[in-house]
């Protein structure tokens, strides 16, 4: 009586936080293999250093003030560029998207741009900016302007022209029918975007501050490369990763909130 | 002789009752009418896409609160007239005119798709057929009510990808009839329903055109969905009006009486002329 009483009460306890752990499985069982061959001396310490030795790296940095000083550069340049890229290549997209004659002023100009990859710009950018972070300021805001702009562009166009029609019977006027029916429907294209800006936003981070910087986790991989200091290299990927994962929760959590009428978010 | 008895009064009360609910009714949409319904003129309407003469000439006076049914072959231009006439296209010649002044939120329309906000609840969808009064206080009471004429106050608070195709079809339907409207238009609103669904929003159709008097303009493939609905039928063939039929089987009618389709063998007749496959009707 008592176990069947308590059976579905310890189940419905279980499942969410075993929910929750499965993806942290495998990153944990893959520290746990890695950090056993160091120790054991089946992958050699100048190779690879174990997962305990770039803690302790970690922690040194950390009690330093260099591992905060470098991620904060990072995390700054990443979202402040990000930022910037991303409000142009949405204004782009919203302005091309619902006028014509924006569009035929500026498209052609625009795809013609995109097709440079914005990382051969980076002997010309350490010409104009030098190595500060301006430097991966403008790097990064490029790279993202282009999956926002033209995701923004192609969710404003693909907006379904029944719907617009019917705003327009029931006499939406133009910004009613901007915020009721064209903005929300572009939006599941606009996170596209977003989700693609910010894998480029670190791509394009990691490699203007490993090549061109002063300060930052990439430029604190190289100064420890010139030092052998294998760990604190390790170190830094392993934070860039961390990171990265953390970006794509924040835009998920974003896209859950605002999508939650998309049939693909609703959970019953 | 106990049988003729008991006949006579029972049957005297059956013709009283109902002919004095009718009465009443009859006065009520009279009344209705006079302010709800919109008399509808059309003269000389022509309507060209580029070198395609879509319609060619359409006179047609519809009186106020006549509920009309449009069918005809796909391509005849049945469409394109309701288009015209909920102001939806532009006219190439001729006029249409209303009784009155209308506002925009006098004539309405309702598609064959839902063309629902699917970032919307329910209620928010209704609201939106408010038109210029969406913002006025009593705008979410005025979007309750007409979605509780169509039975679908429950689902207020519900996105529209959790309804089925004929609960969106009758959201559709609300938010139409919020604004109160004079003409209201349908494109084929039933063409993607299944025949149950079709049947009991057949009814919901009957009803709500009966209690609110507005003028009903249905377009529609379905000859018998036309004669069991309408008042009159026009048939269109080649951007004409080749066919006026007054529809003169009282209410509420039968499914599948004889009346009924007596009526449409002869419309589908009229529309399968000169075809070749006249031989099996």
């Amino acid at each position: 009586m008592s176990l069947i009483e308590s059976l579905p009460r310890v189940r419905r306890l279980r499942l969410p936080r075993a929910d929750g752990l499965i993806p942290w499985i495998v990153p944990l069982a893959i520290i746990l293999i890695w950090q056993v061959a160091c120790v054991t001396g089946f992958v050699s310490a100048r190779v690879l250093p174990a997962p305990s030795d770039v803690a302790l790296a970690g922690w040194k940095l950390l009690l330093s003030g260099e591992l905060v000083r470098n991620i904060w550069v990072s995390f700054w340049c990443a979202s402040v560029g990000f930022l910037i890229g991303g409000s142009i290549g949405f204004a782009f997209g919203l302005a091309n998207g619902l006028s014509q004659l924006s569009s035929k002023l500026t498209d052609t100009t625009l795809q013609m741009v995109r097709n440079i990859p914005h990382l051969a710009l980076i002997p010309l950018v350490i010409l104009w900016f030098g190595i500060d972070e301006s430097a991966k300021l403008f790097l990064v805001a490029l790279g993202v302007f282009f999956p926002i702009y033209l995701n923004t562009l192609h969710g404003i166009r693909t907006v379904d022209p029944q719907l617009i029609e019917m705003g327009r019977i029931y006499g939406m006027t133009d910004g009613e029918l901007f915020r009721r029916v064209i903005f929300p429907g572009a939006l599941p294209s606009i996170f596209v975007g977003l989700r693609f800006a910010l894998g480029i936003m670190w791509l394009t981070l990691i490699v203007a501050e490993t090549i061109a910087a002063s300060s930052g986790l990439g430029y604190m991989a190289m100064q420890a490369r010139e030092f052998m200091l294998i760990d604190v290299v390790v170190l830094s990927i392993l934070i860039y990763a961390l990171l990265g994962k953390l970006a794509d929760s924040a835009s998920r959590a974003l896209e859950r909130l605002t999508l939650s009428w998309h049939p693909a978010f609703q959970k019953h | 002789m106990q049988e003729a008895l008991r006949f006579r009064p029972a049957d005297a009360e059956a013709v009283d009752q109902p002919d004095f609910v009718k009465q009443a009714r009859l006065l009520r949409r009279d009344a209705d009418a006079l302010l709800r319904g919109l008399s509808l003129t059309i003269r000389g309407l022509r309507k060209s896409f580029g070198d395609n003469e879509v319609l060619r000439g359409i006179d047609l006076h519809i009186p106020a609160g006549q509920s009309v049914a449009i069918v005809g072959r796909s391509g005849c231009g049945k469409s394109t007239l309701l288009r015209l006439i909920a102001g939806l296209e532009t006219i190439t010649a001729g006029t249409i005119s209303f009784g009155e002044e209308t506002r925009a939120e006098d004539v309405r329309v309702m598609f064959q798709e839902p063309r629902l906000l699917p970032w919307a609840r329910v209620l928010s969808n209704v609201e939106v057929g408010l038109g210029r009064e969406r913002t006025s206080p009593d705008a979410q009471a005025r979007a309750d009510s007409a979605l509780v004429e169509v039975g679908l106050d429950d689902k207020r608070a519900q996105w529209p990808a959790v309804l089925s195709g004929g609960q969106k079809q009758r959201v559709a339907l609300a938010r139409a009839l919020v604004s109160r409207p004079r003409v209201l238009a349908f494109d084929e609103p039933l063409g993607a329903l299944d025949a149950l669904t079709r049947i009991s929003m057949q009814r919901l159709l009957e009803r709500v055109w009966q209690d609110q008097g507005f003028t009903a303009i249905l377009v529609t493939h379905d000859v018998a969905e036309a004669v069991a609905l309408a008042d009159r039928v026009l048939v269109i063939e080649d951007g004409r009006i080749a066919h006026d039929i007054d529809v003169n089987i009282p209410r509420p009618r039968r499914r599948g009486s004889a009346e009924l389709a007596a009526l449409e063998g002869s419309i589908l007749k009229n529309l399968l002329q000169g075809t070749e496959d006249t031989s099996d009707l």
